[in-house]
């Protein structure tokens, strides 16, 4: 029992660590990235190829004025990039980071907290983020913040209905809203070739959640409530001094969390084709699985950068077309063949 | 909160039927302007919003208006060209160029062919450079940074050409009157070779990365829309004429500078929203690149300014050495030249548009009156209502889309 407590209990900080780390060096990564794609050097003075830049930003945020405007809400203008930041770090709690390890002659499931209803869970807390830069936009007292949060607000809401009738699909096809059942029933193969993976069984639902999950953080081409085009800096345009990295740093985490829900529920998690099979040790095999998951992570953090220096921003009223007269009815139709596929699947 | 919206109306005339078109009738005021990253320069509009969707509008000019066509009235002929570079700051060479010719129609000069070649090369170089920040700002304002940067390179080597020709770069005061100050460089006939060579295909890359992006069209088809008969009725000119349908070009209605010596097709749009603006732009700077081929291939032997010898400077080593020399470059850099009496009007085919020259010359040291026809004054007339009723994002992108200047707009 206590080997299991302390165990959580590291887990818990060494997660928070990780993703406090990987947000800071996607913030360089997205820097050295879009460089690249536009023939730049990126960050190149802070360490060796600018490796201590996210350090040298970070204390850079925390030097500057903390400026609070005088027609503000005060209370609600802290709390906003509060929530956050607390709603994009408590997101990771049901991820499974990897297969069970052994420690003590104990056996030990490498996940914060295994909740039955592990994806109610995830699709919660990104709702409540919203909250975040709803109050943010509205508690600074200027119009651009505003309009930035109005468009967050329905933005978010409008396309947490297609990305939930997605998971719907996945839901009927695992029958457990546990991430790591979820995860666990990807092992195999499919159609003899194929790995296991939802993605090849649900490929329309897989790319109607990618969509929605890049609307979710705001990510272009969704970045609407921040555009810097027309309404400054949207939500957080009153922001400064740690308050705004707050904001940055749960964007960064956002998609750090999202790409590992996607890569959960999509691409087998931490399940690699033939890896059970060459790794015999349960703790070796941890490892690698750890390995194979952030490499599923990295690949779609990489994803979401290569599509926001890539591709123009839509439109206000477009993006609610597209999330309300396409996302939502092909969603439907998904979840519809899912279901008769299911039951036909019992006749066969 | 003191909105505008919010002070009671008594003009019935004023209110109209417009109450209707909001749930409260009352419109949120936002400042756009005269600073926000979006309006490239210094131009402050005033919308009513109801909600996204702008439903009036009102513009403040002048933020930058330094007073250019009282200042040409007290300032000799030669020294009137550096004003001019900061009218349309994108395509400085082409207003220097075009107020050059403006004197030299009134001094009825006679221009070697080469003079025109050269001046030709320049022109077309500015005019792609101009357009090149005209489009990629659209692309910047809908996203899409990544274009922006792959086509400002090849701005900034039309600006290392500026400096191999005169020296400098964004306020370039190109050229004489009566030719150039000196004759294009071998760097220059190497630089402009490469340019020639390697400029279409990075052209060809921007146009592949948006011209048929699916989320780039619905973003700029039918935003900012404007008619033929409005466009003409306002006085538009130029790119964002012709995008409307009206293949007004100053350089073959009324060809300067041996334009009629060249063969190119004017670009034409149907809508004269966004899209089209941005397509006759696009196929301008084709058209731009086969006129400098052209003009480049067949550049004429001779001299590279006219005989002129009482505006434009004798050669350092006579001045040196020659008395005539010495006094006749006294008198030019003090403005004592012989100007005759009369009145010219001479127009040059701008980045933007018809950009003209009214000169009124009562034989004095200084022009009596300078007038500049500005295109972006006039396109800016347009503007509420061509974002009338449109969403905020439309408004910045017609905003973009019709290149507005600040520093042509104030003069």
């Amino acid at each position: 029992m206590e080997v299991e407590l302390i165990f959580k209990i590291s887990l818990v900080i060494v997660m928070f660590a990780i993703s406090l780390g990987i947000a800071a060096y996607a913030t360089y990564g997205e820097r050295k990235f879009a460089a690249w794609f536009q023939d730049r050097m990126g960050p190149s003075n802070a360490g060796p190829w600018g490796l201590l830049q996210p350090i040298a930003d970070g204390g850079k945020m925390f030097f500057k004025e903390d400026f609070i405007p005088a027609a503000s809400e005060k209370f609600l203008f802290i709390l906003a990039p509060c929530i956050a930041m607390l709603t994009a770090l408590m997101t990771s709690a049901v991820i499974p980071w990897t297969t069970n390890v052994v420690i003590m002659g104990q056996i030990l499931s490498v996940q914060v907290a295994d909740l039955d209803i592990g994806i109610l869970y995830v699709l919660g807390f990104v709702s409540i983020g919203v909250y975040g830069i709803m109050i943010g936009g509205w508690s600074s007292n200027n119009k651009y913040s505003l309009m930035g949060a109005v468009r967050a607000s329905s933005q978010m809401i409008s396309y947490e209905l297609a990305m939930g009738l997605s998971l719907l699909a996945i839901i009927i096809m695992t029958g457990s809203l546990g991430l790591r059942e979820i995860v666990d029933g990807q092992t195999g193969s499919f159609l003899g070739f194929l790995p296991n993976w939802n993605v090849f069984k649900q490929p329309l639902g897989f790319l109607l959640f990618l969509i929605c999950a890049f609307a979710e953080t705001n990510r272009a081409p969704f970045d609407l409530p921040e555009c810097e085009t027309e309404l400054v800096g949207g939500y957080h345009t009153e922001y400064s001094s740690m308050k705004l990295g707050f904001f940055l740093f749960a964007e960064y985490i956002n998609m750090f969390i999202s790409s590992a829900v996607i890569a959960t529920v999509y691409f087998g998690g931490y399940h690699f084709p033939y890896l059970n099979r060459m790794i015999s040790d349960p703790n070796m095999l941890a490892a690698a699985g750890f390995a194979v998951f952030f490499a599923k992570i990295f690949f779609f953090l990489f994803l979401y950068m290569w599509v926001r220096w890539t591709l123009p921003r839509f439109r206000y009223d477009q993006l609610m077309h597209l999330g309300w007269k396409t996302l939502i009815p092909v969603a439907v139709i998904n979840l519809l063949l899912t279901g008769a596929v299911m039951i036909l699947k019992d006749y066969l | 909160m003191n909105d505008i919206a919010n002070i009671p109306n008594n003009n019935k005339a004023a209110k109209g039927g417009d109450s209707k078109d909001s749930i409260s009738g009352e419109y949120t005021t936002l400042n756009l302007g005269p600073t926000h990253p979006a309006t490239h320069g210094i131009f402050q509009n005033v919308l009513q919003m109801d909600g996204e969707r702008i439903h009036s509008t009102e513009q403040t000019i002048g933020y930058i208006h330094r007073a250019f066509e009282k200042l040409a009235e007290r300032r000799p002929y030669n020294q009137i060209t550096p004003i001019t570079d900061r009218l349309n700051y994108c395509s400085s060479p082409i207003n220097n160029i075009g107020w050059q010719l403006t004197v030299e129609k009134l001094i009825q000069a006679d221009i070697p062919k080469r003079v025109d070649y050269m001046r030709v090369i320049i022109m077309e170089l500015a005019r792609i450079a101009d357009h090149i920040i005209c489009n990629s700002v659209i692309g910047v304002d809908t996203g899409a940074m990544t274009g922006f940067l792959y086509i400002f390179q090849w701005r900034e080597k039309i600006y290392e050409l500026y400096e191999e020709a005169c020296g400098t770069r964004l306020t370039t005061n190109v050229g004489r009157i009566g030719g150039f100050e000196r004759d294009f460089s071998p760097t220059f006939h190497t630089k402009l070779k490469k340019f020639l060579k390697d400029f279409p295909q990075g052209l060809q890359e921007f146009s592949d990365l948006l011209e048929r992006n699916r989320i780039f069209m619905d973003r700029v088809i039918n935003c900012g829309p404007i008619s033929a008969e409005r466009a003409l009725d306002y006085g538009f000119t130029g790119p964002n004429l012709r995008a409307a349908g009206v293949d007004y070009d100053v350089r073959v209605m009324n060809p300067y500078c041996s334009y009629n010596d060249f063969d190119f097709t004017i670009p034409l749009g149907t809508q004269g929203d966004t899209y089209d603006r941005f397509m006759v732009r696009q196929q301008e700077m084709w058209e731009s690149l086969k006129i400098i081929k052209a003009a480049y291939e067949n550049l004429p032997e001779g001299k590279y300014h006219a005989d002129l010898p009482d505006f434009y400077l004798p050669p350092k080593d006579q001045v040196y050495n020659n008395m005539e020399a010495l006094i006749y470059h006294f008198k030019i850099v003090m403005g004592e030249m012989k100007m005759p009496a009369g009145e010219v009007y001479h127009s040059v085919e701008g980045g933007n548009g018809e950009l003209g020259y009214y000169l009124v010359s009562d034989g004095g040291r200084t022009p009596y009156r300078l007038h500049f026809r500005r295109p972006c004054f006039i396109y800016y007339q347009a503007y509420p209502e061509m974002i009338k009723g449109a969403l905020l994002s439309d408004a910045i992108l017609t905003m973009s889309s019709m290149n507005v200047i600040a520093g042509e707009l104030d003069a």
